[in-house]
């Protein structure tokens, strides 16, 4: 995979930065709204990563990461709400719960391979709104209600809107995790890990310890996407059983798909996709429906299941791999 | 005791069900070794499809015969169309592709016939059999419709040419293809019946959990915990699968019931299904990963 050059990376962040700043002289363009929406993108970019580091580096394919964003967003929610943590806190929390969750799931997975972990992620993801209903946990999972927590506000009396805050703190959060994960890829483990993906045997023979790296790998994995459901929980500050249907995992699929299987960029343009495409559902729903004149209530889904299909022709390295290509092949060419 | 009763029934017809998809799911593996995540949703959408006749004015039969029809077709077209140019794609591409369908057949559904949750009909008659109306009509014609068609598929694979054709190019492709079998032909046949006895499961469950979009997420997840259980490469360990899971999760929710009534401690009733279903396809992919009646996979290195 390419390298992302690094003055470009400068930029970005720079730009990243500065312009929430200019919500006082273009408050249309840089509405609350906007920054919240860039908020949920960041987040989504950070769920993806962890699937990606799971399915992309290491080859195990996981159809349940929902599962792990609901166990983030619920143990950042329930400290909020029994125990009063402050919103900052939940996050390494959640990592620390998910990485623990993710491990204990890690174990079983061991002996399964490809279309069986898919089966047993499947199955964890289709079970987990039920189990989060559980009679015995509803004290502290507040049952099919959910539990609504209260919105984070600028710390040290910072003169930022809590849409500002939410977005800088997410950032924050996501550039930290990404240069862990480019760090930790670029590291002997990270090599390991990949060597796992791409030749076990071969892996094991130099001496390799599959079964530590790929349960430590689905911990990690589960702790992104788990630190990804604990932002969420700040930012929605709500959480309820029935938003962690089989359809949060698709949508994680949809965004490592997009990106591009095993590539670190591709996770943040696969997250940023698809909550963007969630987002305009609705007016492209009307637009089939008024404009068109279809009796048609399109939804997203539709369009994220057609585009997994056509994907898988096009682009099998997803879009950020297939402009790659593309370009690469423009130079040779030039 | 009657209570017991009661529960084995449903437990029985539940599994007659699950065993119906549970074959469908094992019916493309064998041949495949692809596990379709979609199968629940193709028969939630022909199921849809018999309800639309219906609601046309279409006699219940006549609709259900139509479905299943229409469900082969889509099986086969769906083989031919998306399927077979994957042949020897990753693993991870063909789940994508099952994953896109579901969610494109969820989708779709939902936009036609909305996510209302609509009413479906029952062909058989109100009244009770047995002893003290142990067993409702619905269930015993759930469980007789669902022998026939799996009395049918075993004439048709054991005794037919076409069904002997079939199983050699499951069995082995390259000798099949030698002796004159036109492999890539029964793969696509393979996936019409498999979505047709999807149908044919889609349209018995649906008096019992109403129809919507997402009515079948459930009941794949028993069917693949049935198809585990019976040995995911073997269709009569399917069938079997099927029943024992169907019991096995009415007889956990009655036990839980009474450990309740008896104690009253909840442990463990109907909203844990889905858990429950979670268990046993863990545990039986960690301990027995080919179930009671499967052939165990020697990998050679």
């Amino acid at each position: 995979m390419p390298a992302f050059p690094k003055k470009w990376l400068a930029v970005l962040l720079v730009l990243a930065v500065a312009i929430p700043l200019l919500q006082p002289v273009l408050p249309d363009v840089v509405s609350n709204y906007r920054l919240f929406l860039v908020s949920t993108m960041i987040i989504a970019a950070i769920a993806v990563l962890g699937l990606n580091l799971l399915t992309g580096f290491n080859g195990q394919i996981s159809l349940g990461h929902g599962a792990f964003y609901a166990v983030g967003a619920y143990t950042a929610a329930i400290l909020m709400d029994q125990v009063e943590v402050p919103y900052w806190a939940t996050v390494p929390a959640a990592a620390v719960v998910c990485f623990i969750v993710g491990y204990l799931f890690g174990l079983p997975a061991l002996k399964l391979e490809g279309h069986y972990l898919a089966l047993a992620t499947f199955a964890l993801a289709l079970a987990v709104p039920q189990i989060l209903k559980y009679k015995w946990l509803e004290d502290l999972t507040g049952g099919v209600q959910g539990i609504v927590l209260l919105k984070p506000e600028a710390p040290f009396g910072l003169p930022l809107s809590e849409d500002q805050w939410l977005y800088y703190f997410c950032l924050v959060v996501m550039v930290i995790l990404y240069w862990a994960a480019a760090n930790m890829l670029n590291s002997r483990s990270g090599r390991a890990m990949m060597a796992i993906r791409d030749q076990p045997m071969a892996a094991s023979t130099m001496g390799i310890d599959l079964a530590l790296y790929k349960t430590v790998t689905f911990g990690i994995s589960a702790a992104y996407t788990g630190i990804a459901g604990a932002l969420s929980a700040s930012a929605i500050s709500f959480v309820a059983p029935d938003s962690f249907t089989i359809f949060l995992s698709i949508k994680f699929l949809i965004g490592l798909v997009v990106g591009g299987v095993g590539s670190l960029a591709g996770s943040v343009v696969g997250g940023i996709f698809y909550v963007l495409v969630d987002n305009s559902a609705q007016s492209l729903a009307l637009f089939v429906k008024d404009d068109l004149g279809l009796p048609f209530d399109l939804s997203a889904y539709t369009v994220f299941g057609v585009l997994l299909v056509a994907l898988m022709y096009l682009m099998p390295m997803g879009i950020v791999g297939g402009v790659y290509l593309a370009v690469r092949k423009l130079r040779s060419h030039g | 005791m009657e209570q017991f009763l009661q529960q084995l029934a449903s437990g029985l017809a539940n599994g007659a069900i699950y065993a119906a998809l549970a074959l469908a799911l094992v019916m493309i593996y064998v041949s495949t070794d692809h596990i379709n995540f979609a199968q629940g949703e193709m028969a939630m959408f022909s199921t849809y499809i018999s309800w639309q006749l219906m609601s046309w004015g279409a006699d219940y039969w006549v609709a259900f015969i139509a479905a299943v029809a229409f469900s082969f077709v889509m099986g086969v077209t769906i083989e031919r169309v998306i399927l077979r140019p994957l042949h020897n794609a990753p693993v991870l591409s063909i789940i994508v592709v099952f994953i896109g369908l579901l969610a494109i057949f969820n989708s779709v559904a939902g936009a036609i016939w909305s996510y209302l949750i609509k009413s479906f009909p029952s062909p058989f008659p109100k009244s009770d059999f047995g002893i003290a109306g142990v067993i409702g009509a619905h269930q015993l014609g759930v469980v007789t419709v669902t022998l026939v068609v799996l009395g049918l598929l075993f004439v048709f694979f054991r005794f037919t040419p076409l069904g002997l054709a079939m199983r050699a190019a499951a069995q082995n492709p390259q000798m099949a293809r030698l002796v004159g079998v036109r492999v890539d032909w029964m793969l696509a046949l393979g996936w019409g019946l498999a979505a047709s006895v999807g149908a044919v499961a889609g349209i018995m469950v649906a008096h019992i959990v109403y129809l919507d979009p997402n009515m079948m997420g459930g009941i794949l997840l028993y069917a693949f915990a049935s198809a585990l259980v019976g040995g995911i490469s073997n269709p009569g360990g399917a069938v079997a699968g099927g029943f024992i899971v169907g019991v096995l999760e009415n007889m956990v929710a009655y036990a839980g019931n009474q450990i309740e009534k008896a104690t009253g401690v909840y442990i463990i009733g109907n909203g844990e299904k889905l858990t429950v279903a979670l268990i046993i396809v863990i545990v039986v992919l960690t301990v027995k990963p080919a179930g009671l009646f499967g052939r165990v996979v020697v990998k050679r290195v």
